[in-house]
């Protein structure tokens, strides 16, 4: 369910570092908790971006959410393909529906998030 | 309650399309007693109580002397000398210190919430639902009238009533009994499709029939002529806590109304935010959610009054971007007769 190559935050975003970029996410249990996704609001590509900062929010049927970047650098692309359908968030959190790509301006620091299996004990410790 | 079970937009759809069960066991009963127990409910309430009959139940206001809502609540007559009142979980204490404070009539008022468990049933089956499991005759209960019986062999109050602009039963029930009731109903309603359905469902659905939520669209500060309710309040009844302020309301008119609208921009006008016209602040949303049934962006707001007609373009401060809106006619959603 939590792939062990993604890096995970206690805001429950979550982060692929390949290279010097990072793909961004929220996990699976983001999308549970917030239920109905309608709504994505993403950076600009060239924003730049910090660790624990908002990136963006997603809102569904009940609330709105901001985002907080798991890491630091600058915005080189984002999931278009969520305007329109922001229910994918909801179908594929960790895949498709895949938030945006940052250049890391510090890579190592993706190595204080959290493990897969850190993650999930501590979602399981949070429930 | 939970906020949700499978998800709010599949609960509010199953409610509109079959049938929903909300666990309301939150909400807080007032009961009131003795000879002058219909003069007392009459006195802290808007609506006419004498108007009335037995087994007949109506949506309420409850008052401050100002004008402003204790509570909006359900008053049903049991009998000539017994009053029961559904109210809001939050306010069950606060009400009942309001009823008693203005009691000087020969009734007892009692705060009766530990004794009743609530379930909604809700939906266009609601009925065929709910008729498996009671042998009272649902469809001779008219709307807004309520009996008492059997549900499973339990006793139960049934009330046609509901807060989702669907039709549907309210049944008041031991709270021993309460959970055992809640499977049967969930297993009478399974050839339906029943959903369990939460406090995110319940919101959509009483939004787009503008029924309205303590603490949005009412509160202390907000009379029932600028939330829409002038139609529970029966001026022309006697006296009554909070009258005299509606009566100069209606003489002067109120400055702000309560308005629907529609985004026409991207996004969602959410509780509290503010609402600008013509680039100046006006107003504020009291509930904005998507609506399922529409399939749109929809809320209410507090507008001055001769800007709340519908055709109104305003802007919804979402997130410090002015965003596009337009007041439209309530409520959003009616079901077919």
């Amino acid at each position: 369910m939590y792939p062990d190559n993604f890096r995970y935050t206690k805001e429950h975003e979550w982060v692929l570092a390949e290279g010097d970029i990072g793909t961004v996410g929220i996990t699976d249990h983001a999308q549970e908790e917030l239920g109905d996704i309608v709504y994505v609001d993403l950076p600009k590509v060239g924003t730049r971006v910090e660790t624990g900062k908002s990136l963006g929010s997603v809102e569904s049927v009940k609330a709105v959410s901001d985002i907080y970047s798991p890491v630091s650098g600058e915005v080189t692309e984002i999931n278009e393909s969520l305007a329109d359908a922001p229910e994918k968030l909801n179908a594929d959190p960790h895949g498709a529906a895949w938030l945006v790509k940052i250049r890391l301006s510090a890579p190592a620091e993706v190595q204080n998030l959290m493990s897969s299996a850190d993650y999930q004990s501590y979602i399981g410790a949070e429930k | 309650m939970p906020v949700q079970y499978s998800g709010v937009i599949d609960e509010h759809n199953a409610v509109r399309q079959a049938v929903g069960v909300f666990d309301v066991s939150h909400m807080g009963e007032i009961e009131i007693r003795g000879p002058e127990a219909g003069t007392l409910v009459d006195f802290v309430t808007t609506n006419a109580v004498r108007k009335l009959n037995i087994g007949q139940a109506h949506y309420s206001g409850l008052l401050y002397e100002h004008g402003g809502f204790v509570d909006d609540i359900l008053v049903h007559k049991v009998a000539g000398d017994h009053y029961f009142l559904c109210v809001n979980a939050s306010n069950q204490d606060k009400d009942f210190e309001h009823i008693r404070s203005h009691n000087r009539f020969d009734a007892q008022v009692e705060n009766a919430g530990e004794r009743y468990a609530q379930l909604a049933i809700q939906g266009p089956k609601a009925l065929a639902t709910l008729q498996k499991l009671t042998p009272v005759d649902l469809a001779a209960v008219r709307y807004y009238w309520f009996t008492d019986g059997e549900v499973c062999g339990s006793k139960a109050r049934i009330a046609h009533t509901g807060y989702t602009g669907e039709d549907g039963f309210e049944i008041y029930v031991p709270p021993a009994e309460a959970e055992r009731i809640w499977n049967e109903v969930l297993k009478a309603g399974a050839e339906f499709g029943i959903k369990p359905a939460g406090l995110g469902a319940r919101n959509t659905l009483r939004l787009e029939a503008k029924l309205a939520l303590y603490g949005h669209e009412i509160d202390a500060s907000i009379s029932p002529l600028e939330a829409g309710l002038g139609w529970i309040v029966k001026l022309d009844k006697g006296e009554f806590v909070g009258r005299d302020m509606l009566l100069k309301q209606k003489e002067n008119g109120v400055k702000r109304k309560l308005a629907g609208f529609e985004m026409r921009g991207r996004g969602i006008g959410r509780d509290g935010y503010e609402v600008f016209l013509d680039g100046v602040p006006a107003g504020w949303v009291t509930s904005g959610s998507p609506s399922p049934s529409l399939n749109k962006n929809i809320g209410l707001c507090y507008l001055p009054t001769e800007q709340s007609q519908p055709g109104r373009s305003i802007q919804i401060m979402i997130r410090s971007q002015p965003v596009d809106a337009v007041t439209v006619e309530t409520p959003f959603y009616k079901r077919a007769k």
